[in-house]
């Protein structure tokens, strides 16, 4: 079994970083295990964790109106789940929920933040990460809002 | 603008007239697609070819492209996956077992299965764009031997409006194929992944310095599948997406299909990325 070093150290997101900041990092992760339908966050709670999916499916649901709750994007292995922990007021946009059971692991992002209040050097290097995150997911719910596949026939 | 090594074919009997084909089968794909089995009442076009298409004529509604959906290996009866969008689409897809089409073609090229033998095989298709990919799937699966991972990546607008239900299921069962599904928009009671198509790119498993990949769906769904792959290492030269324009004769004359130097229904509609990604950047064409 792969110890929690090493999941971080090979997930594209942390990919790269200075082995002292990986174990700065890792100082603020456990792994977590989530059953099919259960709820890893929820709208508008204190965003004080994020998650890196190591095995399974999380929904970023939000309440419509009417609708009942509407899955706008998932997350599977590999990728990172949350980035409202970087930005004040600290506040989860969307609830999370594992589509299946999930493995992940989990960051305490108080843990984190306080420490790149300590270390400029490791604050830059995450939010330089974290913006790569964001800006595909950008890209990607902009392609998703065009609904290509509305009118065309292809 | 011939691509160079997409495979061109001659125009045959069938391509100027049309040929009476009969309905044997039809099947509701979802609320909007409906796949249509013809078989020749007489005389037969030549075997069309993955990649290419036939223009289906409903008898005094109009006449439409529509790539072949079927296994190349299975001989006489054409296949055809049509989206009921307007008058000659919905005319065809209301069409019962026994009622006649015209049918000219094969028009265009052939995806360059040669290219990828030896190599990862990579399909993306967007919403319809999963039709003129399957006879690439069943061509690969019944040479499976011939190539190495393959894998398909399918992007629909939602749910309800994914085709080939059953056969992704049976396909996602198999070993030695690897299945990705996701849908731009769900709710809640939806156990797959949402978002777009590219976003399986990253996470799909795949050699991106052996590997080739088909593309097919609306342009702008291709343009930025192009970019993610290429951001994933695939070569632009091992990238080939299928175009669309509004073709009327499927032979090059009217010019209906043209896009800048070159003519879909003649040159295409198959091109390879670093050939044609020039021109889908010019607002005019």
């Amino acid at each position: 079994m792969r110890t929690l070093d090493a999941l971080i150290t090979e997930s594209p997101v942390f990919e790269g970083l200075p082995p002292e900041q990986l174990e700065l990092i890792a100082g603020c992760a456990s792994n977590v295990v989530f059953g099919e339908g259960d709820r890893l966050f929820r709208e508008g709670d204190p965003a004080d964790v994020f998650f890196l999916v190591r095995h399974g499916l999380v929904a970023l649901d939000a309440y419509v109106p009417n609708r009942g709750q509407v899955t706008v994007e998932t997350v599977g292995a590999g990728e990172v789940v949350g980035w409202s922990w970087l930005v004040p007021p600290y506040r989860w946009h969307f609830t999370g929920r594992a589509v299946e059971p999930v493995r992940a692991v989990q960051f305490d992002a108080v843990c984190l933040r306080g420490k790149c209040d300590d270390d400029a050097e490791l604050c830059r290097n995450l939010l330089k990460r974290f913006s790569q995150v964001l800006v595909g997911r950008l890209q990607a719910t902009r392609l998703q809002l065009m609904d290509v596949y509305g009118d065309s026939n292809r | 603008m011939a691509t160079a090594t997409a495979e061109p074919t001659a125009l045959g009997r069938g391509s100027m007239t049309p040929l009476p084909y009969r309905v044997v089968r039809t099947r509701r794909e979802n609320h909007d697609n409906w796949t249509l089995e013809l078989e020749p009442v007489g005389e037969a076009i030549e075997p069309i070819g993955p990649g290419q298409f036939d223009m289906l004529y409903a008898f005094g509604v109009g006449e439409v492209p529509i790539s072949t959906s079927g296994d190349p290996e299975l001989d006489g009866r054409l296949v055809h996956t049509i989206r009921a969008v307007g008058a000659v689409t919905k005319a065809l897809c209301a069409a019962k077992r026994g009622d006649v089409v015209g049918v000219r073609g094969p028009f265009g090229n052939r995806w360059p299965l040669a290219e990828a033998r030896g190599l990862d095989l990579v399909l993306v298709g967007g919403g319809v764009g999963l039709p003129p990919l399957r006879p690439v799937l069943y061509n690969a699966l019944a040479h499976r031997a011939d190539f190495g991972r393959l894998v398909l990546l399918y992007g629909g607008r939602t749910p309800r409006d994914l085709l080939f239900a059953r056969e992704l299921e049976r396909w996602r069962g198999r070993l030695d194929l690897s299945v990705h599904v996701t849908v731009d928009a769900a709710s809640s009671d939806w156990h797959g992944r949402v978002g777009v198509v590219t976003t399986l790119i990253p996470g799909a498993r795949f050699d991106p310095a052996e590997a080739v990949a088909f593309v097919v769906g609306p342009e702008i769904m291709m343009r930025f599948t192009a970019r993610a792959l290429l951001d994933r290492g695939i070569a632009p030269e091992r990238i080939w997406i299928s175009m669309e324009r509004t073709m009327r004769c499927g032979v090059g004359l009217c010019g209906h299909c043209q896009l800048g130097p070159t003519l879909i229904c003649r040159d295409g509609p198959v091109y390879r990325w670093d050939e044609i990604a020039h021109l889908l950047e010019v607002h005019e064409l």
